[in-house]
């Protein structure tokens, strides 16, 4: 049933890229139908496999001579992942309701993003899932450059390129791993089990990990991350932070770490305290989570603070990945899922209900225009999304941190130190932009009055409300009662965890 | 006491109830416009009944009764597990209380009502919430919920500086919230358990100390002065206590009620269910320092509010130094005896903190409350030298607020005075110096609050006074029970104390030091 996630994002992207250009609303509605669709499939089909294991979807020989399969697969976190992806798209469609420049197209390129995104997220064989990766940065480039905003090209160009990079580094592993395998598959399973020798995976393992982590975010290789989200039209920020950058995330862990374990053992010797990859990329994590909060503490555009907090939230999905234990990868999991959500949020709020009435995304000139009195709609939104994302109790942040934080504890409690700073940090500069975008009383001075005068900032449309009560409902129901998602994860990870990472 | 988690899901779920209820309120009053006060008025009543039905239904033996446990998060240890005695039930019923007069006491919103009850309504919750929990995560979850709608009502509806004054709040108490996190986390990583009453038997046998020292080696006194933190800025304890005069002055009068009637009580709940149970040792070892603290809050605060002009702003500071006598009663706890007669010291030191927690609560909302009055007819004045002569024009609002301002004094036979008395007589023979120094808290704040009744009530009616309204009939209806209530606790404290005492003795029974 799964499957179909897929075929009917790809089917629909055809059918909108035939549509009559003028004819917005047909194209706005074929699309939120497909992702209402897919939404109503991934939950249908999580809700039917609680407590299953990992399941075939689809399997058939795609390219004999090479042992290439079609073959989806679902686990736990393939299934939490798909989730996210419909929640993700119905909202995405729901903030692009009032896109006019070439409606169908911009659907069209739209759902084939997220037809790749599903397939990325149900693929068992690498080179089935590399064609999918392959397949949703192409659309993400052309939905920047297109509709984007400000500095478009240059963000795209950015994103595109460091994705290709990340890509090329990602083929040459795979490439050695599967001719040193020697088992003609390209079924994850397969190369899992075909026993490649310890100082091969360690000098593939970087390779890959690295090459998935730059779509993570992971520093230094973030930078394309705050330019693209700033750049991007709102559904595609949204997108982008929300489920894009798990694809990074979820290929570290599929294939990097799924693939080469012992990738991650002791080299045997240390250098400046490092002794492993493992320790590396959680410097690497911590770096990021530490210094993009503090980046995002000092911007002035609103848009680049949240930029810049998905850059810090996803180390925290990096972090827990390198703790290799259970708690700590389930912390991973669950932390994918609930970044992608609050991050949606926090970008439609921005970009959408904000940024497209005010027409300004400086916090300065945002401060005199009294936001929380203008749109207490998108105030109290951004309450809720604020706090979500600082990662207070109650809402799905806090317990996905709080996992990563115990997991990584018991890796090496420093890490949890280092992590620590972060998340205070996290609440002062969200405290910060909600203070100065919403709550502020500042009065504009005489300068500023003519730029930022008071004209009309429209009402809330329908899609607005149910795009934040959809995303904002998720956080917190994930957030009171985690075992919905857990239950599932965790058999995923320990299953993980037994197929050789130690 | 860890064998009364099992199987103690009986019968109806009162607590989740009492906590849900509120939100429910919430949500409804939002949308309900114009109607939103009725909502809220209806919901806050139907909260104290309920909260009545818990106090009566509470086991005799002053146990944790009324329990609600289910499996939440078992990866991480959490559990839904709730639980009352007489010290939370009575916390229950005065967060009932104070949140019904506050609501009462805001007739003047008129900048989007239906916001500032539901706001009102959460933070009840989230008081409701942090006295019924017995799991860490659950207990922050609602502690953390009550700070948001605290800080929301303070920036939106406050004074002319509410937006310093709120960020102060929210920044001090985040900061305590943030030390209080950081130790449980690390009691979580060395014993598997977020479980208050777990924890606190772990703590009685000594396996806690030996479990953390383990671990993580020697920080136990590190996450006792982190737990202790978050709870001395929520009371607060001096020297933490700068962000409470902004707040309590900037914040609408209302929301004072609330902040200092309710919310401050979270704080000195949290010592008593938290903090001594769990940390008791550590807190043993620093009972000077704590002590010392203890005496110049009480000592400081009178003083400060001495020197006070804004009304607001001395009984902010009479606050601090009336809660000032419960961490004195408190702290006192941790000093070892032996024998009978200083058990009976300790106990009357606790008896005396609970019934203080009531009565400062009951006392300080109704003081606010006529504050607000006042403002509503001096058009916002409320200095303490902008008045005089009150009575003459206003006889009645004259004598119930003097009669609350009395009770506020601590005079025999209004509720404030049994409290006190008891904290005293338990500290005395414990510690007679900090009793000894103490007592200078209590006659400062008598000047103080004489002086308040000799500038605001006697003496010559100004021109500008001469038609001061007296209290109208709907006032006096609504604050007649409160003033009720003072005088019924006054002469019969053990409709309480009965009550309260079993529990005392479990209490003190449990814990080790």
């Amino acid at each position: 049933m799964l499957a179909w996630t897929i075929y009917l994002s790809f089917a629909g992207a055809l059918v909108e890229a035939l549509l009559p250009k003028d004819r917005h609303g047909l194209a706005r509605g074929l699309a939120l139908a497909l992702a209402v669709a897919g939404l109503v499939i991934a939950v249908a089909a999580y809700a039917a496999s609680m407590g299953q294991g990992t399941a075939v979807i689809t399997d058939a020989v795609w390219v004999p001579s090479m042992g290439i399969h079609y073959l989806l697969v679902a686990d736990g976190i393939s299934r939490v992942l798909v989730l996210l992806t419909g929640l993700a798209s119905v909202a995405g469609v729901l903030f692009s309701w009032n896109i006019e420049l070439r409606t169908n197209q911009f659907f069209a390129f739209y759902l084939a993003l997220i037809g790749g995104v599903y397939g990325v997220f149900l693929s068992g064989d690498l080179f089935l899932l590399f064609i999918f990766y392959e397949i949703a940065i192409v659309p993400k480039y052309f939905l920047i450059a297109i509709w984007g905003s400000t500095r478009r090209e240059y963000g795209a160009m950015k994103l595109a390129l460091y994705s290709f990079v990340g890509s090329a580094m990602v083929l040459i592993g795979l490439l050695a791993a599967y001719a040193m395998a020697g088992s003609h598959s390209t079924t994850l399973a397969d190369l899992a089990h075909a026993g490649l020798p310890v100082s091969m995976q360690m000098g593939l393992f970087p390779l890959v990990f690295v090459g998935f982590a730059i779509l993570a975010g992971m520093w230094p290789f973030h930078t394309w991350a705050p330019t693209g989200h700033v750049a991007a039209p709102t559904a595609a920020s949204m997108l982008l932070a929300g489920v894009v950058m798990k694809l990074g995330a979820y290929g570290c862990l599929r294939v990097g770490i799924g693939l080469f374990p012992h990738g991650l053992d002791p080299w045997g010797f240390t250098f400046l305290g490092l002794g492993s990859w493992r320790d590396v990329f959680a410097l690497l994590a911590l770096i990021g989570i530490v210094y993009g909060a503090l980046v995002a503490l000092a911007q002035s555009d609103f848009k680049f603070v949240i930029g810049y907090s998905s850059v810090s939230h996803m180390g925290f999905v990096l972090l827990g990945l390198m703790t290799l234990n259970q708690i700590g990868l389930d912390g991973a999991v669950l932390q994918m899922f609930s970044h992608g959500v609050i991050a949606g949020l926090l970008f439609a709020i921005v970009g959408r209900i904000v940024y497209d009435r005010t027409h300004t995304r400086q916090l300065a000139e945002l401060e005199t225009m009294h936001l929380a009195r203008r749109l207490p709609f998108a105030a109290w939104a951004f309450v809720i999304a604020g706090v979500a994302s600082m990662g207070l109790p109650g809402f799905s942040g806090f317990v996905a941190e709080l996992q990563v934080l115990v997991g990584s504890w018991r890796a090496n409690p420093w890490w949890t130190a280092a992590a620590g700073i972060g998340i205070i940090v996290g609440v002062a500069y969200t405290w910060r932009a909600l203070q100065k975008a919403f709550f502020s009383d500042r009065l504009p001075t005489p300068e500023e009055h003519p730029k930022t005068g008071w004209h009309d900032l429209g009402a809330i449309t329908w899609p607005e409300i149910t795009g934040v009560a959809l995303l904002g409902i998720s956080t917190l129901v994930i957030g009171l009662y985690p075992r919905i998602l857990l239950d599932s994860i965790e058999p995923a990870v320990k299953a993980l965890l037994a197929g050789g990472v130690q | 006491m860890s064998d009364m988690i099992i199987g103690a899901n009986a019968g109806f779920p009162i607590l989740t109830v009492l906590t849900v209820l509120p939100v429910v309120g919430a949500a409804i009053a939002l949308f309900s416009g114009r109607h939103a006060r009725g909502v809220a008025l209806l919901t806050a009543l139907a909260s104290l009944i309920l909260s009545l039905v818990v106090w009566i239904r509470l086991p005799g033996d002053g146990t944790i009764g009324l329990s609600e446990f289910h499996q939440w998060i078992p990866s991480t240890g959490v559990d839904y597990h709730l639980g009352v005695d007489a010290l939370g039930a009575l916390m229950l019923v005065l967060s009932a209380i104070v949140t019904l007069m506050s609501i009462d006491a805001a007739i003047r919103v008129h900048h989007q009502p239906g916001l500032f009850y539901a706001l009102v309504l959460l933070l009840e919750s989230g008081l409701i919430g942090s006295f019924t929990a017995l799991n860490f995560f659950h207990w922050f979850l609602f502690w953390e919920l009550s700070l948001i709608p605290a800080f929301f009502l303070i920036k939106l509806w406050g004074g002319p500086k509410r937006g310093p004054a709120a960020t102060q709040f929210f920044v001090y108490t985040i900061a305590g919230s943030v030390a209080l996190l950081l130790s449980f986390l690390a009691v979580f990583l060395s014993t598997g358990s977020m479980d208050f009453l777990a924890l606190a038997d772990l703590a009685a046998n000594g396996t806690l100390a030996q479990m953390v020292v383990g671990h993580l080696g020697a920080v136990m006194p590190w996450l006792a002065i982190g737990v202790l933190a978050g709870f001395a800025v929520k009371v607060p304890l001096m020297p933490f206590h700068t962000w409470l005069p902004n707040a309590y002055a900037e914040a609408p009068s209302p929301v004072t009620m609330l902040l200092t009637g309710a919310m401050s009580k979270m704080g000195v709940y949290g010592l008593l269910r938290i903090a001594l149970p769990i940390f008791g040792p550590q807190i043993a070892a620093m009972r000077t320092p704590l002590l010392v603290l203890a005496v110049l809050t009480v000592v400081m605060g009178a003083w400060a509010a001495a020197a006070q002009k804004d009304l607001k702003r001395v009984f902010a500071y009479s606050s601090v130094n009336h809660l000032g006598y419960c961490l004195l009663g408190i702290f006192v706890l941790a000093i070892p005896v032996s024998g009978a007669a200083a058990q009976a010291s300790q106990a009357a030191a606790l008896n005396g903190v609970i019934l203080q927690m009531f009565n400062h609560g009951l006392t300080a909302a109704a003081l606010f409350w006529f504050i607000a009055m006042i403002q509503m007819r001096s058009g916002g004045l409320r200095g303490v030298d902008d008045f005089g002569g009150l009575r003459k024009p206003a006889p009645v609002f004259a004598g119930l607020m003097g009669i609350a301002l009395f009770s506020s004094l601590g005079l025999p036979g209004l509720n404030g005075f049994v409290g006190e008395f008891l904290i005293f007589r338990g500290v005395f023979p414990l510690s007679w110096i900090s009793a000894a120094i103490s007592v200078l808290g209590l006659l400062v704040t008598a000047a103080v609050i004489l002086t308040v009744i000799q500038k605001v009530f006697t003496g010559p009616v100004p021109e500008r006074w001469a038609a001061f309204p007296d209290l109208h009939s709907s006032e006096r209806m609504a604050l007649a029970p409160v003033i009720g209530l003072m005088l019924l606790l006054g002469l019969l404290p053990q409709l309480i104390l009965d009550t309260v005492n079993p529990t005392v003795v479990n209490l003190l029974a449990h814990w080790r030091f």
